[in-house]
């Protein structure tokens, strides 16, 4: 017995003074597919590295960095003021490196024949105060408004960038995922939703909000209406060389370019 | 012959090491050991009986500040839900009305199917047929939700706007059609159980009496299972009401009430599918706030499923005296 306990302190011991290194990272489920594709990469080439990404939320990556459970978050907006001043509350100071750029699109069935709105027709749209698609100079259809859940970054974007305060109709209806809203759009002849550049493909048709087209250029350059940047926060900026600090500028390197781009969203370098 | 025994005896007793009076030492230990397993066993116990309490005991604990600080009637009667709004207003009704609405809807179809599959097997087809399908009934309450929601939303969706020429495919009919389905194990397993265990008696008497099998069913066995069929049904209802993941998927998640009531082709939002969408971005301020709103929501929630496991207790406990009398 007592031998028994002696090796099972040893062995706890010895788990503390050998620690695989690990990192830990939660946040944005839109980030995350960057964050999961980086850390694919990583695990490849060290292969000790024990990587966790969760997918959860920006909200979620915030508290899990103020509560020191992670070592990155990632968010598709940025931190929040009173996020901000409970972090630094605990003694954690949220550090912002931009990743990547995202273009939030909106999107049609490609049977719709409209193919350009104005910021202020979509608001329109999802404040329900246009509910046909022949007052947009479609076919008469009644639209089917199919936005993000109201935890999500991209919602968060979407509402700041596009509804601009106004709220959103009661007829709206909510998806939680990307995949999901390009589903929806995708199957439903009157819907319009919005995804990231990364979710549009052919089946379902991105329309020009105020004439411009969301492509890779215009939105790097900031004339499409509707792009973001992405985030990935630390605590304090990396110290230099660390694991930390190679993941988060991950990003500058070809590979990581290559991977970005992969994802469907904007890279920042141009090799 | 008495003396023979005594003689086969006693070697024995003398080579048992033990003796036949247990020392103060054993007797002790043989009496703590009963009770501390006794108090081992009722901790364990307990341990589940304290989990649901402490569950009750938080959420209402965390409404708390939402429900002293909010105009009560404005939660109940508003249908103004929106709780990240510059100035949120926090009115649950679309949300409980989605919740019953859906699962109600869900009990229209799931019922005449689950009580007439309940009679089949127990009824009609024999004893072989029924063990193979009631294990394979059962497997329906197995599947895991999110994959009946990705089938509400990736096939039946798609489907309903195709052939009832719905705006929407995700709305209150995909949700009640799910859940229906989710609902339907429950249904039949505890409503062919409280069918089953009627007596023979009955259904002899029946017979006997010149009733035919269909008379027999409706008339007499339908009739004398009634209870345990109440508790079947509320039970479905339970696991309608409680259910979150294909309601999120499936039924749109627009807070409205439909109009006109009748109208299954519109979406609808309910409240479990609201706690598990927004609690993520809640952020867990003091006073009346998102969050503590949201626990206020759980807590109606609570109150539901408690009230509906009250009722189904009670007919349960009704339909076992019953069998019992029988």
């Amino acid at each position: 017995m007592k031998t028994m306990l002696v090796s099972v302190l040893l062995l706890l011991v010895g788990g503390v003074a050998a620690p695989a290194e690990t990192l830990q990272i939660e946040g944005s489920t839109t980030v995350g597919p960057i964050a999961d594709a980086f850390a694919g990469y990583f695990k490849t080439v060290y292969p000790d590295l024990q990587i966790t990404v969760n997918q959860t939320g920006s909200g979620d990556g915030a508290a899990a960095l103020i509560d020191g459970r992670c070592d990155i978050a990632d968010m598709s907006r940025f931190m929040k003021a009173d996020e901000f001043a409970k972090a630094v509350g605990k003694g954690v100071l949220p550090v912002a490196h931009v990743v990547a750029m995202d273009g939030v699109c909106v999107v049609l069935h490609p049977s719709n024949p409209v193919s350009a709105l104005t910021k202020a027709q979509i608001r329109d749209i999802y404040a329900g105060k246009i509910t046909n698609w022949s007052q947009v100079g479609g076919v008469n259809a009644l639209i089917v408004a199919i936005s993000r859940d109201t935890s999500s970054g991209t919602y968060e974007t979407f509402e700041t960038l596009v509804m601009a305060g106004q709220k959103m109709g009661p007829g709206v209806e909510y998806v939680n995922s990307n995949p999901q809203a390009q589903a929806r759009v995708k199957t439903t002849q009157g819907a319009i939703g919005y995804v990231g550049l990364g979710f549009v493909d052919s089946s379902v048709k991105a329309v020009k909000v105020d004439q411009i087209l969301p492509t890779r250029q215009t939105i790097t350059s900031g004339t499409y209406p509707v792009a973001r940047p992405l985030f990935m926060f630390t605590n304090g900026y990396p110290k230099l060389g660390s694991m930390v600090h190679k993941f988060c500028t991950f990003y500058l390197t070809e590979k990581g370019q290559e991977l970005v781009e992969a994802k469907g969203f904007v890279p920042l370098t141009d090799y | 012959m008495d003396r023979d025994v005594t003689v086969a005896l006693e070697p024995a007793a003398e080579a048992s090491p033990r003796p036949l009076a247990l020392t103060p030492g054993e007797d002790l230990l043989g009496f703590v050991g009963a009770y501390l397993g006794r108090a081992l066993l009722l901790v364990v116990t307990c341990t589940s009986v304290l989990v649901v309490f402490l569950i009750l005991v938080f959420v209402v604990l965390r409404s708390v500040p939402f429900l002293g600080g909010y105009d009560l009637t404005k939660f109940l009667a508003s249908q103004d839900w929106r709780p990240t709004a510059d100035d949120p207003s926090f009115g649950a009704l679309t949300l409980i009305v989605g919740s019953i609405y859906v699962s109600v809807a869900a009990l229209v179809f799931a019922v005449p199917v689950g009580i007439l599959a309940a009679v089949f097997l127990s009824e009609i087809v024999s004893w072989k047929v029924r063990n193979v399908v009631k294990p394979v009934v059962e497997i329906l309450a197995a599947i895991p939700s999110v994959a009946y929601g990705f089938f509400a939303i990736l096939v039946l969706a798609p489907w309903l706007q195709e052939h009832f020429g719905f705006t929407t495919g995700t709305n209150a009919l995909n949700a009640a059609l799910i859940l229906a389905v989710m609902a339907l194990p429950t249904i039949i397993s505890v409503g062919e159980d409280s069918i089953s265990a009627l007596g023979r008696e009955l259904r002899e008497a029946s017979y006997s009496l010149g009733a035919t099998r269909l008379e027999t069913v409706v008339k007499v066995v339908i009739p004398a299972a009634h209870s345990g069929l109440i508790a079947a049904v509320v039970l479905g209802m339970m696991r309608a009401i409680g259910e979150t993941m294909v309601v999120w998927m499936a039924s749109g998640n627009a807070t409205q009430i439909p109009h006109p009531w009748w109208d299954l082709s519109q979406s609808i939002r309910t409240m479990t599918a609201t706690i598990a969408g927004e609690m993520g971005e809640a952020p867990d301020i003091g006073g009346v706030s998102h969050r503590s709103a949201l626990f206020a929501v759980g807590v109606i929630l609570l109150l539901m499923t408690v009230v509906l496991n009250v009722i189904s207790e009670y007919f349960l406990s009704r339909a076992k005296k019953a069998a019992g009398k029988t």
